[in-house]
């Protein structure tokens, strides 16, 4: 028997028996009956079902928006779930007045996914930007309007929240005063507090285990609901360490955690940017940095930048821990280095004598929300315009996500000329084994990546290379 | 004015299908679909999959008491597969079951063998095998040969366009409710009511008035619910009537993707002939249309390309074939232009080729031949009121152009990594049903005594906001706030005969209709009002603002006061509009007549940028100048354009089906199928409206909206092809859409190797 899960949805508690492995979207409509979250694809891929889910975190009460047709309910307890019936007051609030007032809306179908997300980005967010805020609805998807309409009411809402003296504590107080939530928020946090439980131990076995199910659920949540499921979610899993020679960073982390984490403030500064590529904010606030890992596609983002930071992962088993490097994890496609009472616990990355380099580059069909064709990272240490060191990985060229081994060993120790970027390129294609599929044929990966690993010297040594040879 | 349902949009409260709250006893239903293109079913088992718990009935075939037909046009489709199956997701068994849940797990467990066949899935294959829908039709004018004998350049080639995925937000999907009787309510997701009417009166073997069609609203339509909604519709209805119990069907993304048809894939071959000026002399093109397995909407597709051929020029000779071709796909279907946009793409292209080959630049030949007033189209038609060259001249002057295209060889000088390009792109396209018969509408009134007003229409409101306008008209024509009106939902017991909301023409024909009911009971109400105030027969009685004037003088008379007044004096407060398109006619056999009422016209500016490097595009901007007539609401409209846009922009940049050897759409989810999000639509848009255009056809002389402006988003495949060439320094030979980003760097690399 499970145990009651309890979160509270809009204003009620509930505290309820159910497969754990119900998504909360089909709680939401067939269980609470509330329809206005539609579903649009049941793969995260258009963002209709989008809500938000807020939880207490480091004592106090964050939101985030998430997609929850891939969202196991089992990862909802204690947790307030909000949905488009949630945020309505008796009048539209300052972000819906700007929907209506730009007619930005045409079907309606997607509209209460594009409140939720950009709900959750002002919640969330003292100054708003307009490049911010678009790129919150980056996950949901629109075929009527043509954005232009939506990104008009994405401007005045911008420009009226900047125009209040907005506090960057104790913000929802604010934002009820200020209309945008409606007054019972003021009482979710102390709700939410009599609701909390503890940590919990569980066993792993040979079950399908479960972290932020934005890959497995992928159109798959009739099959979870029918098999023996772990949610790994209870071993809170997202905690970030350190010491003076790496950081270690809990498999559980999310992508956007990750993204947001003053790790990558203080050594990957550009990667932020770099990982708005990464899906969308939708999957990224569920996704986790283990689950992207374990998927062990081969044009896995965080696999291939990883790889370059030349990480390291811990394995754990009951007690026991091991700790091996990334680059051996990924034996062939989609097998990895991992048993099946094992669970990847963290991941260990070094931290890197600065001044050293990062860049990542990633080339789909679509720019955002897109799976790569190719994607490839590097970090690089230099000294007077000489290698150092190079770890440079790819995906999309090979079974597995790929540290291209002989490429960096070669760039070793070589001075930063075209000549030897050129020779790198070369090197790179005889690493590689790219496949013709969807995301583009043989022909075009292989042409793809040097290009790619040009694109990383130029970004990383704008002054040096004189790009006309490049290109 | 904004689009009337949009606070409930807003708000999560609107209702589609899949939101109705269900009868305890209802059903659900799933659909087994032919995992196969082409074969025969040589036996199957269903006793596994009927064995669960929970599964009430699986039907097939066998089941349908009347007609085993849904065919549209040509009578060639069945709702559920006999011995044969054609393409990859046609229907063959449905299940239906307590929860969707189980009815999905019943499905895995059907057990079918076939003989595979071999299949088709090109349309040069299809055409080399002699496999069609129809026989070619031809549309010619003048003498080509002598056209070509004239032409001091010819050029010849080939292009081809690919499907497009509908993407509307809301799935296929239809709810039936079994009624007193035979008689049965289907609740459905279409953009025709009518033809799921119709069709399931058919299956079932019962008349026409036994169904009740209801249309509340759609997730967004795109021309994938004109006759793509049917099947659905009457699978629900057969299974609520085998099972005597309420039944949904709602297809997943997955099913939907899979099973329904796209926009025709297209290839044509087209020799273009030009005098030294620039002057387009002939024009020979030749369509291969994909059709998919049966016929659907093909031929009238087709037939669309081949009015649209020459787009908004004037060519005196042309010969435009069109080939519908049988392959093993789904049947492909309207979308959003409706084969305009393959028709015009071909014609585009072919300028761009002899613009090449001349040395001169593209947009000199477009501007040399756009349409005049007094034109003779392929087929017949005069041009009147032509705003091809005022919208191209606006354009020029509005936004600078040539100030544009000097900065735009500015940046490509300058800069290394990213090269930009341009294109014009002009569009003139036909409104009306090209079947003149489907030019009717029908509008019923009724004023409720207390001042509120109730109309109901054809159209279905699917976003474009058909309902809106058509209460624009209506308060309009009674000048009353529109506040006190409400449109009903689409209901064919309340319209009969109904056409499609389809062909950009919904808004036209149903506010025209809307407009001579008004019209009717506004004279009812003259009269009750002069009774009311002793006026003489001849005072001038009007309202205005909702009071009753007499003489421009204003009296006491208010609406609400009125309306009761002439229900208590036993008048009636009902009318019932009825519009047909005046004046059109198109001769099938010769292939001339005059088929629109009137054409719309426009000229967009995009500017793309790519990435030199990395091999990706960007549209920067796209400025338009469009002619609306006098825009019924202008919100509205720039929604439409800015809408349709991108979704052509989708069309030729990103939207790439690919099918497998053996039939199966790869590009089966929207992991996989990419249509534009936020970052894909232009930096900048800018829609300008025509000034001075007046239409006597559109209500208050408005024009139709829909279709028009997603042809402008061919613009984009031309923008970026030129900023390829402005990088290669040489001309590009992609001549096939859409310009994949792999596509580009296949394009700037791959001879250099």
């Amino acid at each position: 028997m499970n145990k009651a899960i309890k979160f509270i949805l809009n204003e009620t508690l509930f505290s309820i028996n159910i497969n754990p492995a119900t998504t909360l979207l089909d709680f939401i409509r067939n269980v609470a009956g509330l329809k206005g979250t539609k579903e649009g694809c049941r793969e995260g891929d258009c963002g209709a079902c989008a809500v938000l889910i807020g939880k207490i975190e480091n004592g106090s009460l964050n939101y985030k928006s998430i997609n929850s047709c891939l969202f196991p309910i089992a990862n909802a307890g204690n947790s307030h779930i909000v949905t488009i019936e949630g945020l309505n007051q008796v009048e539209l609030n300052p972000i819906q007045k700007e929907f209506n007032e730009e007619s930005a809306t045409q079907c309606g179908f997607c509209t209460p996914g594009f409140i939720n997300s950009l709900t959750s980005y002002i919640i969330e967010n003292q100054h708003l930007t307009k490049k911010n805020a678009e790129n919150s609805v980056a996950g949901n998807i629109c075929r009527c309007t043509g954005y232009s309409s939506i990104k008009r009411a994405i401007e005045n809402i911008v420009e009226h929240f900047n125009s209040l003296n907005s506090p960057q504590n104790d913000r929802i107080p604010w934002l009820v005063e200020n209309g945008i939530l409606p007054k019972y928020f003021l009482e979710i946090e102390s709700r939410l507090q009599q609701i909390s439980e503890n940590k919990n131990e569980i066993e792993i076995k040979n079950t399908i285990k479960i972290a932020g199910g934005t890959d497995l659920f992928v159109q798959k949540h009739e099959n979870l609901l029918e098999n023996n499921v772990t949610f790994l979610s209870k071993l809170k899993l997202n905690f970030f360490d350190e010491n003076e020679k790496l950081v270690e960073i809990g498999s559980g982390t999310t992508i956007e955690e990750f993204r947001n984490s003053d790790f990558i403030s203080e050594f990957y500064p550009k990667l932020k940017e770099k990982l708005e590529l990464f899906a969308s904010p939708l999957i990224r606030n569920s996704a986790t940095i283990g689950g992207n890992l374990v998927n062990a596609s081969p044009i896995g983002d965080i696999s291939i930048i990883l790889l370059a930071m030349n990480a390291k992962i811990k394995i754990k088993q009951n007690e026991d821990f091991r700790i091996i490097n990334l680059n051996e994890f990924f034996k062939s496609y989609k097998k990895v280095d991992l048993a099946e009472n094992e669970i990847i616990y963290s991941i260990q990355i070094p931290k890197q004598e600065k001044p050293f380099l990062f860049n990542f580059e990633k080339v789909s069909k679509r720019i955002h929300l897109d799976i790569a064709s190719v994607n490839t990272a590097i970090q690089i240490t230099y000294e007077n315009y000489s290698i150092k060191t190079c770890k440079i990985s790819a995906g999309g060229i090979a079974p597995i996500p790929k540290f291209l081994s002989k490429t960096s060993d070669f760039l070793c120790g070589k001075n930063i000329t075209i000549e030897n970027i050129k020779l790198a390129t070369e090197i790179a294609q005889t690493e590689i084994s790219p496949i013709s599929d969807i995301r583009g044929t043989e022909n075009y990966k292989r042409l793809l990546l040097p290009q790619l690993i040009k694109s990383h010297f130029i970004e990383l040594f704008p002054k040096i290379i004189d790009v006309r040879n490049l290109i | 004015m904004k689009n009337f349902d949009a606070i409930n949009h807003i708000k999560g409260k609107s209702i589609y299908i899949d939101d109705f709250v269900l009868p305890q006893n209802a059903l659900f239903a799933s659909v087994f679909f032919s995992p196969i293109a082409h074969g025969k079913i040589i036996s199957f088992n269903l006793e596994k999959a009927k064995s669960i718990d929970g599964v009430v009935a699986i039907l097939s075939s066998k089941d349908i008491p009347g007609e085993n037909q849904i065919g549209g046009i040509i009578q060639d489709e069945v709702l559920l597969a006999e011995n044969e199956v054609h393409f990859i997701g046609e229907s063959i068994f449905v299940v239906v079951a307590k929860s969707l849940e189980i009815a999905r797990k019943s499905k895995k467990l059907i057990e079918i063998e076939f003989e595979e066949l071999p299949a088709i899935i090109n349309e040069r294959e299809a055409f080399a095998k002699n496999s069609l829908l129809a026989p070619p039709v031809i549309f010619a004018n003048g003498n080509i040969e002598e056209g070509f004998s004239e032409s001091d350049f010819i050029i010849e080639g080939s292009f081809s366009s690919g499907g497009q995925e509908h993407l509307y937000l809301e799935t296929q999907g239809a709810f039936s409710i079994p009624q007193e009787g035979e008689r049965i309510k289907i609740i459905s997701s279409t953009q025709n009511p009518s033809a799921v009417q119709k069709q399931a009166s058919k299956v079932l073997g019962i008349s026409m008035n036994k169904i009740e069609v209801e249309v509340l609203r759609l997730g967004g339509g795109f021309g994938g619910k004109e006759d793509q909604a049917t099947p659905w519709a009457v699978i629900s209805a057969l299974a609520a009537r085998i099972t005597n119990s309420p039944v949904k069907l709602v297809l997943s993304r997955q099913e939907d993707l899979l099973v329904t048809g796209k926009r025709h894939p297209y290839s044509s071959d087209f020799k273009i002939g030009l005098n030294k000026d620039g002057k387009i002399l002939a024009y020979e093109v030749t369509y291969f249309q994909n059709g998919g397995a049966v016929a659907d909407l093909s031929t009238a597709v087709l037939e669309r390309t081949l009015f649209h051929a020459t787009n908004s020029y004037f060519i005196p000779n042309v010969k435009a074939t069109g080939i519908s071709c049988k392959t093993n796909l789904p049947p492909n279907t309207a979308f959003r232009g409706f084969g305009g946009p393959q028709g015009m793409f071909v014609i585009e292209f072919a300028i761009e080729q002899a613009a090449n080959k001349i040395g001169i630049p593209k947009h000199e030949i477009q501007k040399k031949n756009l349409l005049k007033d007094g034109d003779e189209l392929h087929y017949g038609q005069i041009v009147e009121n032509s705003n091809s060259e005022s919208c191209w001249q606006k354009a020029e002057i509005q936004f600078n152009i040539e100030n544009q295209i000097r900065e735009i060889k500015r940046f490509n000088s300058e800069n290394q990594l990213y090269k930009k390009g341009f294109s014009f792109m002009p569009i003139c396209f036909g409104i009306s049903f090209t079947s003149t018969f489907l030019n009717q509408a029908n509008s019923l009134i009724h004023i409720y005594h207390d001042g509120s007003v109730s109309i109901s229409t054809a159209a279905v409101e699917m976003g474009q906001g058909v309902n809106a306008k058509i209460a624009i008209a209506a308060a309009k024509t009674f000048s009353i706030n529109i506040e006190r009106i409400r449109i009903e939902t689409t209901n064919t017991s309340r319209n009969a005969n109904t056409s499609p909301t389809a062909a950009s023409s919904g808004a036209d024909m149903n506010a025209n209709a809307t407009i001579l009911a008004a019209k009717e009971i506004l004279a009812r109400l003259i009269e009750s009002a002069r009774t009311e105030l002793n006026a003489n027969p001849t005072d001038l009685i009007e309202i205005i603002d909702e009071i009753v004037f007499v003489n421009h003088e204003k009296t006491n008379l208010t609406w609400e006061k009125l309306i009761w007044r002439t229900y208590f004096n036993r008048i009636n407060l009902s009318a019932h509009g009825f519009y047909a398109t005046p004046n059109i006619h198109f001769d099938r056999k010769t292939n001339k007549g005059k088929p629109f009422a009137y054409h719309v016209y426009g000229t967009a500016f995009t500017i793309a940028k790519i990435d030199v490097l990395r091999g990706i595009s960007k549209i920067e901007s796209v400025q338009i100048v469009h002619d609306f007539g006098k825009s019924l609401n202008p919100e509205i409209d720039l929604g439409q354009v800015e809408g349709a846009l991108v979704q052509g922009i989708g069309w030729v940049t990103m939207e790439e089906l690919q099918y497998s050897e053996n039939g199966k759409l790869l590009a089966n989810s929207l992991s996989t199928y990419k249509i534009p999000d936020i970052y894909s639509s232009p930096d900048k848009t800018e829609v300008v409206f025509l000034d001075n255009s007046e239409n006597r056809f559109g209500p208050l002389s408005s024009k139709a909206i829909g279709e028009p402006p997603f042809m402008y988003g061919i613009g984009a495949f031309f923008a970026i092809k030129n900023a390829i060439e402005n990088a290669k320094q040489e001309k590009s030979k992609i001549n096939s859409s859409p310009i994949t980003n792999e596509k580009i760097l296949l394009e700037l690399y791959n001879e250099r190797k």
